[in-house]
């Protein structure tokens, strides 16, 4: 059994002493007899590092990951590369184990980070205001209703079927609570309905949630949908994917009032999840509103440049049931990544990287596209993902890629009822033309051994 | 310069290398030109970017990132780093924050690449050992907290909270049932409040005891039909356990609200007592202190829950479920539930380091880890009850500490002059990271001190050294600790002019 703790029995009858008690035993007084377990808790025994080591390693071993395939999936996460610096720094020690900084005189490499941070999600953005990372993309998403709603206090929110499903959900988790009704915005020819925004724009409305570029890939024509939600005095909320976001017209300039979104791919590993970072900015006029740790600059006693973490009468451990937020550990080292990330891809790399994404996909979507069978699911413009029509049994043909190595992408049929025959594909800067084509030559083996029946399409396109 | 300025050279010199650097940011680093990333090649053919994505779409001006080589950013942020005290390095008392030790197998089986590359959308079939291993983690929390079920989706403990009271409404409107109110004890984190208001209920107070407990008869008075929860922490902020906790779950169940727990405090009772055996409905366990995940500067964390059978229908979804023939799976097919917290099935890279802990200490480990933190605070509190500390730092209750305690500054203010504050600041000096001060609200001048496991018996003899050398010198001069930190990267900060005109980004 592995120990991490240093009182030896010599030390313990020493401490004991000094509190006067005889036992350790003693110490837990006020616990009600009855409520004590009265046995060991029914866990396995202890293990030596070692040990651990291997049963972690066996465990992991039996999991397919993007270390094993050549993969195409990603759906809100991506197989982006993480270059070595980013794990150098932050597992050092001094950025790794310090809590959040609530003596800045002994924090200001954390906060001078958040700071950093802060500045590149602006300039991201294009909106003045960042705090220092909220959880993660989905829950952004939903932090960014509630803004809305301590805002305006409006009842409706309209979401665009575009908005990643899991953004969705949560929003709608989280709404119940504070009060206010998610409404579905559909999409058309991959992108959301203009007309059908419009028609449901009251001035009931609190904001109004796009996704850019949305969850089948549609660069969205955010600009317009942002004027039309303007008229009613509407929010418009924007989670965003930040690698686009180099070569795309930064949210801000759209009219868009809060920007969020998934932070993984900035420097952070897929983690089967998290922990990875949400980002969150917002328009001047929220700056007092906004969830979350915010570092900004001043000066010590001396004249010298110092960071802080301020505007905390927003915060849970001031204003309490007030806060406009219950937000307290977030995602400090992933937000770490996250601007290391930035720097090293630079003010040039940043444009480089999204115009390499949308080259590459646009390949890939000619590439599989030319295939029989298989038909672009929406034409709209694109930057790293696109979304397929199968003409197959989708389950099949992604099983049968599987089985040659290769993940075909996320099945649209496992959100969206509508597009059961609908296959959604990532290309990151790790996907070669090569690997593309290997992709392609496997989808159309793959289709063409589950092509669907001729009665059955037609049934299929009934659903 | 003022004469406390001159101070600077009689501050004991600890050895922590902070160091004074001149806080060039990363973007004043900026040179056109310089690069640390070199894209792959373009192996597809070259078009226009306006051929594919219409020019309107498209940004006009770059983003203004800096321009900086790898030397750079490395030598920045490695130096950057120098200017943070960190746990690694030094004793970090920090009150109700569990600041552990975090092993550092940990990092080792996090990174590996069938965790760190896996894919949270990856066909279920093909994520067998991560979805085992998140098993594994409900079962053994399950255990801990004496609740027969598991969501490990909350990524904090505020995240927990806000599960738990959504849970809650979920429950009673279940049951037909409409509650308004939410009761806190006034010794509560912030964040309970906050939740509370999150959740859309309302927030009512209740009153502490001489003992440090709830006031039983002021919770009897405020329980009611409107109730929908009280939370709780137990032990309690004060660091005191609530001895009347039977008769408070009695009292929440009989006007049929749920009893929640907040998990800050776990540390000092695993595998001692159990929440689900004191009568909590609902539980949320912080990864990032008891179950030692590295808090990272402030997260990431995990704040999973555990619940009573009558809550069950309710978790959020997906649920990580255990099939008939062995198999692990995802299951969403759960029409009671709340729905989704956040995306993808939670922070798993911090229930690969919770659960290698669990696997190397046990259960014998977890309970040798709860009844030492519990002995180490109990230690400093009695060191801090000697003459020349006692009399200007009183603990704020006269009994047995749990893992945490409160001492109250009010009269070293009143008799030496200086603050919590200054005491404080004062530590930073020594190379100490000060307790939570100002905290609990009910305590004048709090301090909170939690030691913690990790700890050994030097290091709490040298604070409460430390604390009584800040005293002493006080007595003689107070100036010293109220102009405090000297040896520190910045002296202390103008926190309210950073306030009143926020610089939040650098303007480039």
């Amino acid at each position: 059994m592995s120990t991490y703790t240093s009182v030896t029995d010599a030390d313990r009858r020493a401490m004991l002493d000094a509190i006067g008690v005889d036992s350790v035993e003693a110490l837990f007084a006020d616990i009600p007899a009855a409520l004590r377990l009265g046995r060991g808790l029914d866990l396995p025994a202890g293990l030596s590092e070692q040990e651990v080591y291997a049963h972690l390693r066996d465990l992991a071993a039996r999991n397919v990951s993007a270390e094993d395939e050549v993969s195409f999936l990603g759906a809100g996460m991506y197989d982006s590369y993480v270059p070595a610096l980013i794990d150098s720094i932050i597992l050092r020690s001094e950025f790794l184990t310090p809590y959040t900084p609530y003596q800045p005189e002994i924090s200001q490499g954390g906060l001078q980070v958040m700071f950093e941070y802060q500045t590149a999600i602006s300039e991201l953005t294009g909106l003045p205001v960042s705090n220092a990372s909220v959880y993660e993309g989905p829950s952004a998403v939903g932090a960014a209703g509630y803004l809305a709603k301590l805002t305006n206090g409006r009842p409706r929110v309209l979401a665009s079927r575009g908005v990643h499903p899991h953004s969705r959900e949560t929003l709608e988790t989280l709404s119940h609570g504070y009060g206010q009704t998610v409404e579905e915005i559909p999409l058309t020819d991959g992108v959301t309905d203009l007309e059908a925004l419009k028609a449901a724009l009251a001035d009931d409305v609190s904001a109004v949630v796009l996704q850019q570029p949305n969850f089948l890939g549609s660069v969205e024509d955010v600009a317009a949908l942002t004027a039309v939600a303007k008229e009613h005095g509407a929010l418009v909320i924007c989670a965003c994917d930040p690698i686009p976001l180099g070569i795309l017209q930064p949210p801000g300039e759209q009219g868009v009032d809060i920007a969020v979104g998934e932070g993984q791919t900035l420097g952070n590993r897929l983690d089967f999840g998290g922990p990875s970072f949400g980002f969150f900015a917002a328009a001047q006029e929220h700056i007092r509103r906004m969830p979350g740790r915010i570092a900004g600059e001043t000066t010590d006693v001396d004249g010298r440049r110092g960071f802080v973490l301020t505007l905390q009468t927003r915060e849970q451990h001031i204003r309490r049931e007030k806060a406009t937020s219950n937000i307290c550990t977030a995602q400090a080292l992933n937000a770490l990544a996250g601007v290391i990330y930035l720097s090293w891809l630079g003010r040039e790399g940043l444009v480089e990287l999204g115009e390499l994404l949308v080259r590459r996909t646009a390949y890939a979507r000619e590439r599989l596209t030319a295939i029989d069978g298989v038909t672009a699911l929406h034409d709209a413009p694109v930057v790293r993902e696109f979304a397929l029509r199968l003409d197959a049994d989708v389950e099949a043909v992604v099983e049968q890629l599987a089985a040659q190595g290769i993940n075909a992408g996320y099945r649209l049929g496992r959100s969206y009822d509508e597009y059961a025959d609908g296959l959604l594909v990532a290309i990151t800067e790790q996907r070669s033309k090569a690997e593309i084509d290997r992709f392609a030559d496997a989808l159309a083996g793959a289709v063409a051994a589950h092509r669907r029946a001729t009665v059955g399409a037609g049934a299929e396109a009934g659903r | 310069m003022s004469a406390t300025f001159d101070k600077i050279a009689d501050a004991p010199q600890t050895g922590i290398p902070f160091q004074r650097d001149d806080a060039t940011t990363i973007y004043e680093r900026s040179v056109p030109g310089r690069r640390a990333f070199a894209a792959p090649p373009l192996d597809v053919p070259e078009r226009p970017l306006a051929e594919l994505i219409p020019q309107r779409f498209l940004r006009t001006t770059p983003a203004a990132l800096p321009e900086v080589s790898e030397p750079e950013i490395v030598r920045h942020y490695n130096r950057l780093s120098k200017r943070n005290f960190d746990l690694d390095t030094g004793f970090y008392p920090l009150g109700s924050c569990t600041m552990k030790h975090n092993p550092k197998l940990h990092e080792r089986v996090a990174g590996l690449p069938g965790n760190a590359r896996l894919h949270p959308l990856q066909d279920p079939k093909r994520a067998q050992g991560a979805l085992e291993l998140m098993h594994g983690l409900q079962e053994a929390l399950a255990e801990v907290a004496g609740l027969p079920h598991v969501s490990l989706q909350p990524s904090a403990g505020s995240h927990g909270e806000l599960a738990g009271l959504l849970l809650t409404r979920a429950y009673h409107e279940d049951r037909g049932e409409k509650r308004t109110k939410v009761l806190t004890p006034d010794t509560a984190h912030g964040t309970n409040p906050a939740t509370v208001t999150m959740a859309g209920y309302e927030v009512v107070k209740v009153g502490t005891a001489p003992d440090g407990g709830v006031d039983v008869d002021d919770l009897r008075a405020k329980a009611d039909e409107s109730v929908a929860c009280l939370m709780l922490t137990n032990p309690n902020t004060l660091g005191v356990f609530d001895r009347n906790i039977e008769e408070i779950a009695q009292i929440v169940h009989g006007v049929g609200a749920t009893l929640y727990y907040d998990g800050a405090n776990l540390n000092a009772i695993m595998g001692i007592t159990r929440p689900g055996d004191m009568g909590f409905d609902i539980v949320h366990f912080n990864l990032h202190k008891s179950f030692t995940q590295p808090h990272g500067g402030g997260g990431p964390g995990a704040g999973p829950i555990a619940v009573s059978e009558r809550i069950e229908p309710f978790l959020p979804k997906p649920q990580v479920v255990k099939r008939g023939d062995g198999t692990f799976d995802l299951d969403e097919d759960r029409p009671k539930s709340i729905g989704k917290l956040r995306g993808f099935q939670g922070n798993y890279g911090v229930f690969v380091r919770s659960y290698a802990y669990i696997r190397s200490l046990g259960g014998a480990g977890l309970r040798d880890a709860s009844e030492t933190a519990v002995l180490n605070a109990n230690y400093l509190l009695a060191l801090l009850r000697r003459a020349g500390v006692a009399e200007y730092l009183p603990a704020a209750f006269d009994r047995v500490c749990m893992h945490e305690f409160v001492l109250s500054g009010a009269p070293m203010k009143r008799e030496l002059g200086i603050r919590t504050l200054d005491l404080a600041k004062r530590l930073l000096d020594h190379g100490v990271h000060p307790p939570t001060v100002y905290f609990p609200l009910l305590v004048d001048e709090a301090l909170l001190l939690e030691p913690t496991e990790t700890e050994t018996k030097e290091t709490l003899d040298h604070f409460a050294a430390v604390v009584a050398e800040i005293l002493r010198e006080a007595k003689e001069d107070p100036e010293i600790a109220r102009n405090a930190p000297y040896t520190t990267p910045v002296r202390r900060l103008d926190e309210a002019g950073a306030a009143k005109r926020p610089v939040i980004r650098q303007p480039l």
